[in-house]
């Protein structure tokens, strides 16, 4: 799995690989969320392979999770 | 047309192209969108956008195609930059063009509205006061509800 944060999020690292008990990307989300507790927020959406989720999503080998912060653009 | 780059560009010279391809359109309106060069009275010397490698892009045509079917439009066009602004650099630019006046104008506020909470962009605004990351605000939710409860 590979994780990446995007515009407030930008500076958050995981702090090591994502352990075996974290199958899907609620489970991420908490994992995530013990160092960092805004990853908690709901306002805080989950991209799987560029499409972004609603509810919870089992994680494969090759996905890329992506984790979106309330946007700005325009 | 949906770009989405980090070199800036000419709004003058993007309508100018977009207006002579809208073959039978009665109407063409645009909007161009500028880089503030303060916010709530603190000075901005630099806009940070940062974006998603896929999924900007991937919105940004989206939220075209809807804009296109709900007005019915001939050609729907958006440009958005990338990266560091300056103030006064134009960051946004979206057309449309319709067979009468009213399509095209409602369907470019709703193409800014639907930028404004659902692209995948974030704005960081380096100035006097420090670094800050800016998020829709409320009037910004309140815009994109409109078209919610009209349609």
């Amino acid at each position: 799995v590979r994780i990446s944060f995007y515009g407030r999020l930008r500076e958050v690292a995981p702090a090591g690989p994502v352990p075996p008990g974290v199958r899907d990307t609620g489970a991420l989300r908490t994992w995530l969320g013990g160092e960092r507790p805004e990853l908690l927020d709901r306002s805080i959406r989950i991209a799987v392979n560029d499409e972004v989720i609603v509810g919870d999503r089992q994680l494969g080998d090759d996905d890329e999770i992506s984790f979106l912060p309330p946007m700005s653009g325009g | 047309m949906i770009a989405l780059q980090a070199e800036p560009f000419d709004a003058a010279a993007l309508l100018a192209d977009f207006s002579a391809r809208a073959a039978g359109a009665g109407a063409v309106v645009s909007f161009t969108g500028l880089v503030r060069g303060d916010n709530e009275g603190a000075e901005v010397s630099v806009l940070e956008l940062d974006h998603h490698p896929r999924l900007t892009e991937k919105a940004m045509a989206g939220i075209a195609a809807d804009a296109a079917a709900r007005f019915r439009l001939i050609d729907v066009a958006i440009v958005h930059r990338h990266g560091p602004l300056a103030p006064g650099e134009a960051i946004v630019f979206a057309a449309a063009a319709a067979p009468h006046r009213r399509a095209a104008f409602e369907a470019v506020d709703y193409v800014m509205d639907r930028l404004k909470t659902d692209a995948p962009f974030w704005k960081c605004e380096r100035g006097s006061d420090g670094a800050h990351w800016l998020e829709a605000r409320e009037s910004d939710h309140a815009d994109r509800r409109r078209w919610e409860a009209e349609a």
